[in-house]
This record gives structure tokens, sequence and C-alpha cells, in this order.
């Protein structure tokens, strides 16, 4: 094994240890002696956060622009993250690790600080990837699996370990296998979908909407659901009718595709049907949702759309006037997104899985 | 579906839905205004967390335009909110703020802000709930609500009314019972939210969870295994430019009348059935109720005087600006508190706040009793001392738990350790301020973090005796230096035995 002690160093408030060919035994050894130092070093007193651990696994050659979104998470990356960076013909284990203090404490009051591994690892060892993480992860912490470029089968061989996996089902391009790679991820751990959360602002608005008590009289009579959305985020489309057809108690049907990408449908209710499309909005550069129209039987349409400063809702009725107003709310941007998928590590949403089984029901 | 039945749509989501609300701020251009609640309604914008629909009416004395009171608000916000603002967020906001000039106690005002709220409602083809929040002098309290009351504006159909008061409620239990006459002779009591800071933050309700979320506690949560109980609320600051209101004020209506006993409520109550407001603030009034006024021998009133802070002089009290030069206002107040109930008969609760202490901290401290049989006496040995739990509101939030534990060697010496817990690492989440919390609470119509009619007026029995026989002079005031653990007078008050911890 090629020690390379002289590798260690400190760099301001956050202390790094690598080491060529080397073992999880002397990585986790690493470890605990960066924090000792950490602990009561000269930055002041700086306390390891103990939330949740972040096992992340990646092709070799993508693992930079993985740290680069990891890194833009703000407050809410792991306190421990392991970065598992695959590459086709290593033979050896090169690892990095490193002691990150967060911002400064106040006057007198305690910094926290957070680690992140980088090991980089063979395909020849991902058959046996639990040896190699298990040390590496924090005992008793809630652990996520992400695996952002595929790697099932490492996610398959790590999931004894964990109790959360993070993916974005819009990373797939075949929309019924991300919805059947979704359920099937469900059934053994619980899962936290990005897809899913990018429709949050959505849901909370739609249910806002409908909360009054004179409002919620409605929701026996909705008529037609639209929701528009990026080209590639079917799935996050599907996923909010299929949280709707959950909530509400329709069955949903397959959901048939046209020519130009709009895929239409219908879903039974108690009094009636409801009729379904998913709508790509190729003028939206971001994943997610460009905006929904809900229409009720005795006349009532709300629409949400993307707007400034927040979304720009408009509602009509059969009597009165339409008013249109802007529900304020900042966008949370893709880094925002996965920051809050590592925050849902610790939640747990009882809706998405009910949502799932209904998108599955219109796509399968 | 009936209109009583639950909405499906919430389940599972984190920000349960507010009804669409016009919020008005009188005394919108005060200091908690400008510091506190527009940077909070700002934050509450940026989450997606305000209603659907919400509009702000700001109303003050000074002649001033919507547009130069946007601009004000902008920078206030720019000044004090916890994140820097999103420009398109911000704009949005501010497009539905409104000014309206006038004093509390004109016709005219309250005339100009009822055409404001029905021209909101006529923009939004609805009628939107109103928020009243009074963030004046106290004096002007019931001038406000009954004005609101005068104009019709206590009720509404289809919309709710809810009206929030800022401390203090009353600066005695006279005034407390008559402001809440004039209160509930406009408004009905659910419509009140009196609003005590403190309960808002994060820390604060976690004392709750921390006693009714582990088993572990709850046996030995009574004068049986508990032998006292310490309250401290330290702050290393003196009263900068707040001298006008603190010297009328003093240490024990600032911060024991309300924000302590409020702490000692959370501490000291029965488990509730249910986690609702009523049944909530049912149990802390039982035990304000359980409190006998402490006679003046089991209370301490001091001033700080000229000593060191962080190294640097510091004035004592007297020579601050605008303090008179024969001020008997206390900096730091202790008391010594019984709760006469089954629970908690024979335990002491001392309590003790002032400013220009040693550090700043504010601190529950749970001092259980001795084993009953030291086995372990060795030389060398600090011994056995009885376990302490700490749990820290601020800073640094957490809980400590002292334990004896053996010192490495080949006899039986101990020494008390610590098990440390804190917050900041244990949690990814930042703390919202705790008027953020509070304001979305009282738009949602959910009272349990605010004080209940009933509520303040048993706090005020608590400290009204101790107000009278201080302003006769007894007992003295006691004098301590600036900068130190507070008056050598402090351990007067203490049961043979006891002793406060270091600040």
């Amino acid at each position: 094994m090629a020690s390379d002690l002289e590798a260690q160093e400190t760099s301001g408030r956050d202390a790094t240890w690598f080491e060529r060919d080397t073992s999880p035994a002397a990585i986790e050894s690493a470890l605990r002696e960066l924090l000792v130092e950490r602990r009561h070093g000269e930055a002041g007193l700086a306390v390891p956060a103990r939330v949740l651990n972040l096992v992340t696994i990646v092709d070799r050659q993508w693992r930079g622009e993985i740290e680069n979104r990891l890194e833009r998470v703000g407050r809410y990356h792991a306190s421990r993250t392991v970065l598992i960076a695959i590459e086709d013909r290593r033979s050896t284990i090169d690892a990095r690790a490193t002691v990150i203090t967060d911002d400064e404490g106040l006057s007198g009051e305690f910094s926290t600080t957070h680690e992140h591994v980088v090991v980089d690892i063979g395909t020849q060892h991902v058959e046996h990837l639990m040896t190699i993480v298990d040390p590496l992860v924090v005992t008793d912490l809630p652990t996520m699996l992400w695996a952002p470029h595929g790697h099932g089968e490492a996610i398959d061989e790590l999931l004894p370990l964990a109790q959360v996996v993070l993916l974005d089902s819009v990373d797939d391009p075949d929309l019924e296998e991300a919805v059947m790679r979704a359920q099937e991820l469900s059934r053994r751990a619980y899962v936290v979908d990005l897809a899913w959360l990018r429709s949050t602002p959505w849901r909370e608005r739609v249910a806002a909407a409908f909360d009054p008590p004179r409002e919620r009289q409605q929701l026996p009579t909705l008529a037609s659901v639209e929701v528009r959305h990026h080209a590639e985020s079917q799935v996050a489309g599907v996923l909010f009718l299929g949280w709707l057809s959950s909530r509400l108690g329709w069955r949903p049907g397959a959901l048939s595709t046209r020519a130009d990408g709009t895929m239409l449908g219908r879903a039974r209710t108690r009094k009636g049907e409801v009729h379904l499309s998913l709508v790509p909005e190729p003028r939206q550069s971001v994943r997610g949702l460009a905006g929904l129209t809900i229409a009720t039987a005795n006349g009532t349409v709300l629409s949400l759309d993307r707007g400034t400063g927040g979304l720009h809702a408009r509602r009509e009725t059969r009597r009165g006037p339409t008013v249109e107003w802007t529900i304020l709310g900042a966008s949370r941007g893709e880094p925002g997104i996965l920051g809050e998928g590592i925050r849902q590590a610790l939640l747990r949403d009882p809706t998405y899985g009910p949502a799932l089984d209904a998108a599955a029901a219109m796509v399968g | 579906m009936t209109v009583t039945e639950e909405n499906p749509l919430v389940e599972g989501l984190e920000r349960l839905p507010v009804g669409p609300t016009t919020m008005t701020i009188f005394g919108a251009t005060g200091d908690l205004a400008r510091r506190k609640l527009l940077p909070a309604l700002y934050n509450l914008a940026h989450e997606g967390a305000l209603p659907e629909r919400f509009s702000l009416v700001g109303v003050s004395r000074s002649d001033d335009s919507d547009d130069n009171y946007r601009q004000w608000a902008r920078e206030a916000i720019a000044q004090f909110s916890r994140r820097p603002p999103d420009p398109k967020v911000l704009d949005a906001l501010l497009e539905n703020v409104r000014y309206v000039s006038g004093t509390f106690d004109e016709d005219g005002t309250y005339d100009r802000l009822k055409e404001q709220l029905e021209a909101f409602d006529a923009d939004n083809g609805a009628t939107l709930n109103r928020l009243f929040y009074l963030s004046t002098a106290p004096m002007f309290f019931p001038v406000i609500v009954e004005h609101l009351g005068s104009h019709e504006m206590d009720t509404c159909d289809e919309a709710d009314v809810r009206v929030v008061i800022e401390k203090p409620f009353g600066t005695t239990g006279e005034e407390a019972r008559e402001l809440n006459r004039r209160v509930l002779a406009v408004f009905d009591e659910r419509q009140v939210f009196r609003i005590d800071h403190y309960l808002g933050k994060e820390t604060v309700q976690n004392v709750l969870a921390f006693r009714f979320a582990n088993g572990m506690f709850e046996p030995l949560w009574n004068r049986n295994y508990i032998d006292r109980v310490e309250i401290t609320a330290a702050e290393e600051v003196g009263i900068g430019t707040r001298a006008g209101y603190y010297d009328a004020a003093g240490a024990l209506r600032d911060l024991v009348q309300n924000h302590m006993l409020q702490l000692l409520c959370l501490l000291a109550m029965e488990p509730p059935v249910r986690f609702t407001a009523d049944e909530v603030r049912d149990e802390k009034v039982k035990v304000l109720r359980a409190i006998t006024p402490p006679l003046p021998d089991a209370t301490v009133r001091a001033q700080y005087t000229e000593g060191t802070e962080g190294g640097e002089p510091v004035k004592g009290y007297l020579d601050e600006d605008g303090v008179p030069e024969d001020s008997q206002t206390e900096t730091y107040a202790a008391l010594r508190l019984e709760v006469d109930n089954w629970r908690w008969n024979g335990v002491p609760f001392y309590l003790r706040t002032g400013k220009h202490l040693a550090r700043k901290v504010t601190e529950i401290a749970v001092i259980l009793k001795p084993v009953p049989h030291l086995a372990f006496e060795e030389q060398g040995s600090l011994g056995v001392q009885p376990n302490q739990l700490i749990l820290t509101v601020q800073p640094n939030e957490g809980v400590s738990l002292s334990l004896g534990a053996k010192i490495p060697g080949t006899r039986m010496r101990i020494r008390p350790v610590q098990m440390e817990f804190l917050y900041g690492t244990a949690f990814m989440s930042q703390s919202p301020e705790a008027y953020e919390r509070l304001i979305t609470d009282a738009m949602r119509g959910d009272a349990t973090l605010f004080t209940r009619n009933d509520e303040v007026e048993a706090q005020w029995r608590i400290i009204d005796p101790v107000l009278e026989t201080w302003a006769q002079g007894t007992p003295e005031l006691d004098h301590y230096e600036a900068g130190s653990q507070g008056p050598e007078s402090a351990t007067r008050i203490m049961l043979d035995g006891d002793s406060w911890r270091a600040i």
C-alpha cells in the first residue's frame, strides 16, 4: 500500500486526507483523526453534524459534476457524504476524505462540520461494494443512496445498508420504465423522487385553492385536469395526476399518446369521469411542471402557470369576473430541489406511494 | 362530500393551507415592523408559505404615500431579512402593499382602512380574511380595538377576522384585566392572539417534545427524583437605547412575567390529551394557578453598576442615557417559586434574569436528587454529584446530561462527565424566525402558541404582589457589577444546600 501521508493538509477551516491504493479501514481511521483534529482545532469549537449518510454512486468521469451539484445544495448537505466513483479498468482504491467546517457560528456558538469522502473504485469492486461502504457510514444514522448515472447493480448491492433511495424519475427517458423502477424501489426502501418534489409547490397551491369549505365542495365535481410540463418531464406530470387521483379516489385508465406528444386519458370518479391531459411545453427550459388547468363541471376554471415572483393564478367562473393574481414564492432551482431531496430523507410523505401506483395505472 | 369533511389534498403536505388574507399592521413604521414583521412576511413569501392571496396594509401616523411606504419596507427587508431577498418575489410582495396614514384615535383612519380592505376584496373577487396586528405602544391597544369594533371591522361575512396583540399585555394585573375586558367587549377570545414570541422559538417548543416524546424522563419528572429547577435568562448586553421602555418596565415585567413563566409552565405542566390550543393552555393555566405568589424574602432585585464586559469597561445603569439618576428599576430579578400540586410539591423553582451578566444564556436546569448511598468515597475523587439535565434555549440550543463516570485508573474514583446533544448538529433545516411561525399560525387561527386571557391574568396574579412589595422598598434594591454573575444576595432566596449554576 502506497501511503501518502504528505497529502494530508489543512486549508483554512477544512482538513483533507488523501491516499492511493488504500482500504476502507484506512479511510475510516483517517476520518476519525481528522474529526478529532477539527474538534480541537484553532478555528474554535467545531462539532460534527450527525444527521444523515448520503452514499452516491457515479461514473468516475462525471464525478466532478456531481460534486459540484452536491456542493450547491447549501445547508442541506448530508452530514457524511460517501461518493463512490466507478471506473472501468481501475484495480486499486484511491480515497480522499475532507472534514468541512460549515458557516462560522455566531459569537459564543459552535460550528458544525460535515464529512465528504470520495472513493475511486473499479467495476470489479462493485460486487463487494457493501464491504467498502459499510465501514464508511456513520452507524445509527439513516443512510440514503443515490445513483444519478444508473448503476442499478450498486443500488441493489447497497440496499440492505440503506433506508432511503434518492432518484430522479425524469432521468429515465422511458416514462413507463421510470414509474416501474420507482415502484420497484418503493417496495424495498423509502423513495425520495426529485420528479415528485418538483411538483410540491403545485400540489400545495391546488390544495390551498380547494381548502376553503365552499371551494372544497367542488372537488367531487372536477371535470378535467390539464398538466403542462417540460418536454422531458412527463413523469412529473403523471405523478401530479397520480396524486390527484389517489387523493380524490379516482380510478385512472391508461393514457394514450398523440403525435404532438400530448397524452390523454380519463379517470372514473364516483359520479362520472375526469378528462386528463399531459401537454409538453417546449418553451420551458427547466425540469418539472410549467402549468396546470383544473375545470369543474359547473364552469369554474383554475389555472396556475409559472410567472415572475411566483405562480400566476387565474380563476374564471360562469358568474362573476375573471380574477388573476400572483402566488408568491421563489424558484428553488435545481440545487434547491436536490437539497430538498436530501432533507426529505428524514421525513416520510405518505402520499407519494399511492400517487405512484395511480401513475403506474396511467402508463402501464 | 360535505363541507365538514377534511380537505383530502392536504395529507402529506408540510405546509398547511392558509386562507386568503389581508394583514393590517398598526404601527407600520415602528421598530418591530421594520426588524421583525416585514422581514418575516418576506421570508414567508419567499418560501411560498403566505396565503395564495395576500395583501398588506400599513397604518401609521406619519403622512406618507403607498410608494414611500413600499420603499421603506423594501429597505427594512433588505436590511433585516434572514436571507437576501429575491427581487422578483419582493416586487410581487410589495405590489399588494398599501399605506393608510392617520392617528389611531381618529375615525377617518378606520374609514380609509375599511375602504382599502374592501378594495382588496373587490380586486380578488372574494372576501379575504382580516388579520389586524397591533404593533403599537400598549396605550393604543384598546383604542384600536374599540375603533375596529365601532367601524364594524370586528367581524366579516364569509371571512375570519383576527387580532394579534403584542406584549406587554398590561403592566399590572389590573391593567391586564381591564385590557382583556375592553378587547373581549369587541372580539371573541377565539379571535384574539396575544403574542409571546418566546413561544414561537423552536427550542422552546422542543421542551414539550423532549418531555412528551421520550418515555425515559417522565418517570423521573416529579418531586420524588427532582431536587430543584433553575431557569435562567441572562443577557450580556445592557439596555442599549431602550431606556424609556426599560426603566418603566424592569426585569420582572420584561422577562419574568411572560417568557420565564411560560418556560416554567412548559416544564411543569401535565401532558395534554391532545396538542390543541385549548388543551395545552388549560394545562399551563393549571400550573400557574398552583403557584403561590412569593414572599419578599423569596425575591431579589438588583441593578448593575459599572463593570467590564468582554474586556471593555461599561457604564452602570444609572449612567445610561435616558435613565433617571434616582431610578429604582431592577435590571436583575430572581424569584423562588413553588408549584403546589401533587407532582411538584416541595420542589423549588428558581428563576433569574438580568442585563449585563457574565454571558448570554437562556437555559432550564433540572437538578436531580443525589443517589441515596455513596459507595465510591475515595480520596482524589470529585465524587458522585447529582445528575443535572440542562435544556439550553439559546445560544447553542441543546440538551446535556451530567453523569458520574469512573476516572481511568486502578482506583474507583468518580467525576461528573457531560453527555451532550446539540440541535444544530442533528437537523439540516434552519429554524425559522419565531415571528414567521407565529404570523402563519395567527392567519390559520391556531392559537396554541399564543397566550389566552386567563393565562395572562394567572401570570399577573403571581407577579403583582412582588411588584407591590418592591414598590414599598422590600427587599432593598441590591447592586451587581456589570459582567458579573449577578448580585451576591441572589443566593439568599435559595433553600439550604442549593446554589446557582454558573452563568
